[in-house]
């Protein structure tokens, strides 16, 4: 399906990103990486840090519902795909982000505000391989 | 008062991926999607995030520690190694497949679909297995 070209509620939403990695550092000193801080309330555990992760997530949860109950705009999401897909994915994801220490807003947003050139390998790494899989999956079987 | 902090922070960050669109699966993919149905509102994004956090940084690395804590917890690791490409291909992969990448994902939990419950149910898993890999081979 087509999606609209939304320059400016985009920009915006990028700069509450933004927002909140430098509110992460600045107070903590902490790289605002959601894969980073998922990480830190998965198995080995240590267990100081899990109260303010557990935090960060329960406030990235709430978040449409605060937005839906704020504008009384229902958050519209497309998903497709099979659960094997979605599971492969899930499993594809959830390896590569923590073998590689990061996703997009570790590297991508962090990582590059820093010039971590580390991250923006990283970062151009995911995007070609993604940018490679959506061109296989929509352009080359069979299509 | 940290967890309050953080909690806040989570907020102002998951209403900036449902703001921007990147909670919707399908506008992440047409970003991606480059020679076909492109929508590239996902450059605006990271422009968006990337330049108030590079002020912000910058700004912030001037002093000498964080306003909370005692000192900054910086990545350390700056070589490019082997992980730093294989880990990253396979997040490209299945971002590439599902169109969620960890933040998204956990941000769509409330609004209930159940290919997002796969996703992150599987996402975990995979975590979990990279990080006792990760510990096993050191």
């Amino acid at each position: 399906m087509i999606t609209a070209f939304t320059p400016w509620s985009s920009l915006i939403g990028g700069l509450l990103i933004g927002a909140s990695a430098v509110m992460l550092m600045l107070l903590y000193g902490r790289i605002a990486g959601v894969s980073g801080i998922l990480g830190r309330i998965l198995p080995p555990v240590a267990m100081g840090d899990v109260p303010s992760s557990a935090a960060f997530l329960v406030g990235l949860v709430a978040a449409p519902l605060v937005y839906q109950a704020a504008t009384g705009v229902k958050v519209i999401q497309t998903v497709v795909g099979s659960p094997l897909v979605m599971i492969v994915a899930g499993l594809a994801v959830g390896f590569g982000v923590v073998w590689g220490n990061g996703c997009t807003s570790g590297h991508g947003v962090c990582g590059i505000a820093r010039l971590s050139r580390r991250s923006m390998v990283a970062t151009l790494v995911f995007m070609v391989a993604a940018g490679l899989t959506v061109f296989v999956v929509r352009h080359g079987m069979g299509g | 008062m940290r967890s309050v902090i953080y909690g806040l922070a989570g907020l102002i960050f998951g209403l900036g991926l449902v703001i921007s669109g990147m909670a919707d699966p399908a506008k992440v993919l047409n970003f991606l999607d480059v020679t076909g149905r492109w929508d590239p509102s996902l450059a605006f994004v990271m422009a968006g995030a990337v330049a108030v956090t590079m002020v912000g940084f910058r700004m912030t690395f001037r002093r000498r520690a964080p306003v909370l804590a005692d000192r900054f917890h910086l990545p350390s690791a700056t070589a490019i190694e082997s992980r730093i490409i294989v880990g990253p291909a396979l997040f490209g992969l299945g971002w590439g497949l599902a169109g969620f990448c960890p933040g998204p994902a956990i941000t769509s939990i409330a609004l209930g679909q159940p290919a997002t419950v796969y996703f992150v149910a599987a996402m975990l898993v995979g975590m979990v297995v990279a990080r006792q890999t990760a510990r096993l081979i050191r």
